[in-house]
This record gives structure tokens, sequence and C-alpha cells, in this order.
């Protein structure tokens, strides 16, 4: 194993689960107790839910899986906009991996490896900002601490909604099903800053409405190749125009 | 339309679809460079990909909000935006805002009809 725990490691491992008792795992909370009730509408026992959350841990790939699901999309169809949601994981671990293992170089791969599971949108904003301040020696402790309770709450969240949704009055049940929707909707549209974020949100909607009309278990694929390339030319273009 | 062994097979294979993505930046990490012309692409196809995924749940959802009124779903994320702004970007209070009204606008319509 790696080296021993020193006081140091212990307290970068508790800042970590500090940090994100908070703000963090309430969003993700948010964001999963709705993804919980979701499962449940759409058929899934609480042991699918709850591995789905672990084995995915990507709620926008979790949503597209629920979504073409339901529409008896293609296997092979489904499967690949999956992976296409979480095409961001790319980048996302190429920029921590190297910080994390600036400090950890006794670690094995197969560490890295399952380090790279737990990474979500949340741990990867928090912890890219946290590093930069953090001797590099305990950069691992703190992005396990950070990464557990984000996981830990998502999967706690989730269950909640799963059990809530038969539980609740109707009325609640409307409510929950919308939550996770809904909390999309405002992050996507309030943190679009960049031209080429707006231009791929506003292609990528458009987009997989009009061929939700003409070939709905197609609408997310088609939304995210040609949206998504559509916004990535438009982008390019005002780019070399400038 | 599923059985239970379908369901767990799909969602293995998304979660294997979706760790490819976290593996290969683990073991490609240092010898690509985020900042490519080919990183643009895959985000905006991901970006594009979600944000189509969201209109299409309030635009044309299955299952329970199948029974909700699209002005209702539309109008709630209006609201739910604007709270957020005004709120200086609260999370909280903006979906607070945009579910109270949705609840509302619900029930208003059932106990109408």
């Amino acid at each position: 194993m790696a080296e021993a725990a020193s006081p140091e490691h212990v307290l970068a491992f508790r800042t970590g689960i500090s940090e994100a008792l908070g703000v963090p795992a309430a969003v993700l909370g948010a964001g999963f107790i709705g993804y919980g009730s979701l499962a449940a509408d759409a058929g899934y026992s609480v042991w699918l839910t709850l591995s789905a959350t672990v084995a995915i841990w990507a709620l926008p790939g979790q949503l597209v899986l629920l979504e073409m699901q339901a529409g008896e999309a293609a296997v092979a169809a489904t499967v690949l906009a999956v992976s296409l949601s979480a095409a961001r994981f790319l980048p996302m671990t190429l920029t921590l991996m190297p910080m994390l293992r600036a400090g950890s170089r006794s670690r094995r791969l197969w560490q890295f490896l399952l380090a790279a599971q737990v990474v979500s949108m949340t741990t990867w904003a928090v912890t890219m900002r946290r590093f930069n301040d953090m001797d590099a020696g305990v950069r691992w402790h703190y992005f396990l601490g950070f990464s557990m309770v984000c996981l830990g709450a998502s999967v706690v969240f989730a269950l909640i909604g799963q059990l809530l949704i038969g539980a609740l009055p109707p009325l609640a049940r409307f409510g929950l099903a919308l939550l996770t929707p809904l909390y999309f909707f405002v992050t996507l549209v309030g943190e679009a800053q960049t031209r080429s974020a707006i231009t791929a949100l506003v292609c990528g909607a458009a987009t997989a409405l009009i061929l939700h009309a003409i070939a709905p278990a197609w609408s997310l694929l088609g939304a995210g190749f040609i949206g998504g390339t559509a916004a990535w030319v438009l982008q390019r273009q005002h780019a070399q125009r400038r | 339309m599923h059985n239970a062994a379908d369901l767990w097979l799909l969602m293995l294979a998304c979660a294997a679809a979706t760790y490819m993505w976290r593996g290969l930046g683990v073991l490609l990490s240092g010898r690509l460079n985020p900042q490519s012309a080919m990183f643009e692409w895959i985000s905006c196809v991901a970006y594009a990909l979600v944000a189509g995924l969201i209109a299409r749940i309030i635009v044309a959802p299955s299952g329970l909000l199948s029974q909700t009124a699209l002005t209702d779903r539309l109008l709630a994320c209006a609201i739910a935006f604007v709270a957020y702004r005004v709120a200086r970007r609260n999370m909280f209070v903006g979906m607070v805002c945009g579910l109270a009204f949705f609840m509302g606008a619900v029930y208003v319509r059932s106990a109408i009809l």
C-alpha cells in the first residue's frame, strides 16, 4: 500500500468531507432525489436505481438512459447516447489526474483508474480549484473525502426519491418529477456563459425537438451529433472571423 | 416492455460506456491537449445532447410529467430561472419558486376540471 496515514493526510481527508457536506451535497441531493423518483416512475427497483447511481455516476447519462428506455430506443443507440453525454469526462480526467499524481507517485495505476470512477462534474470543479493552493501530498486524501461524501449523499437522496414517490400525494409527486429537469434547465441556461456553450445549448434543444416529431428514438443522438457539430462549426467560424 | 435482466444489462453497458471516457482520461493524461479542437467538438456534442435531453423532457415528457400541461412546465422553467438570477444565482431559491408555481398550477387545473 501507499504511505501510512499521517496527521496531514487525515486532516486533508476530513477537510474534503466537511467541504463536501454543504452546498455540493445539497445540490447533488436535489438532482438525485428527483432522479430516484423518475427511476421509480420508469419501473426501476430500488437496487437498480442505487446501482445505476454508483456504476454510471453521471446524472445526465442516467437521465438519458431512463428517457430512451421509455421511448423504446434501440439498445445500441441508448448506449451510444449515454456514452456521448459522458464524453466530458475525458477532458475532465485528463486535467485532474496529473494534479492527483503529482503528490502520489507511490500509487499504482489501478488506484487512479478507481479514482476516475468517482469523478463527477461537482468534484472536478471543486477539486481543480482547491488543488492549486494545497500541498500536492495531501490532494489524494482530500479528493477521497470529498468524492465519498458526494457519492454517498447522492445514493441516499436517490433512495429517498425512489421511496417518496410512492408515499407522497399526487401533487407532490408531480413536483418531484419536475425537480431534476428543472434543476438541469436552470444550471444549463444559468451557466451558459461562453458563446460556444450558448450555441450548443440552442442547437441541441432545437435539433432534439425537431427530430422528436420525426424519429423520437434518435432525437437525443441527433441532438448531440447534429446540434453539437453545428454549434462547433458556428463557433469556429466566429473565432476565425475575429 | 423490458424484463428486469434486460434493464440491468442495459444499465451495466451504459456504465461501461461512461467509464470508457474516465479510463481513457487516466491512461492518456499528459499526452493529449485538453484545449484541442477535438475536445471542443466533444464538449459541444455532449452539451448539445444534454440540452436536447432537457428540452425533450420538458416539452414532450414520458411518465408522470406527461399528465401535466406544457404551459405549466414551460412557465415553471421561466420562473425558476428568473428567481435564480434575482436571488444572485441561488439554486435553492430558483428551485423552490419554480416548483411552488408548478404544483400550484397543477392543483388549480385539477380543481377547475
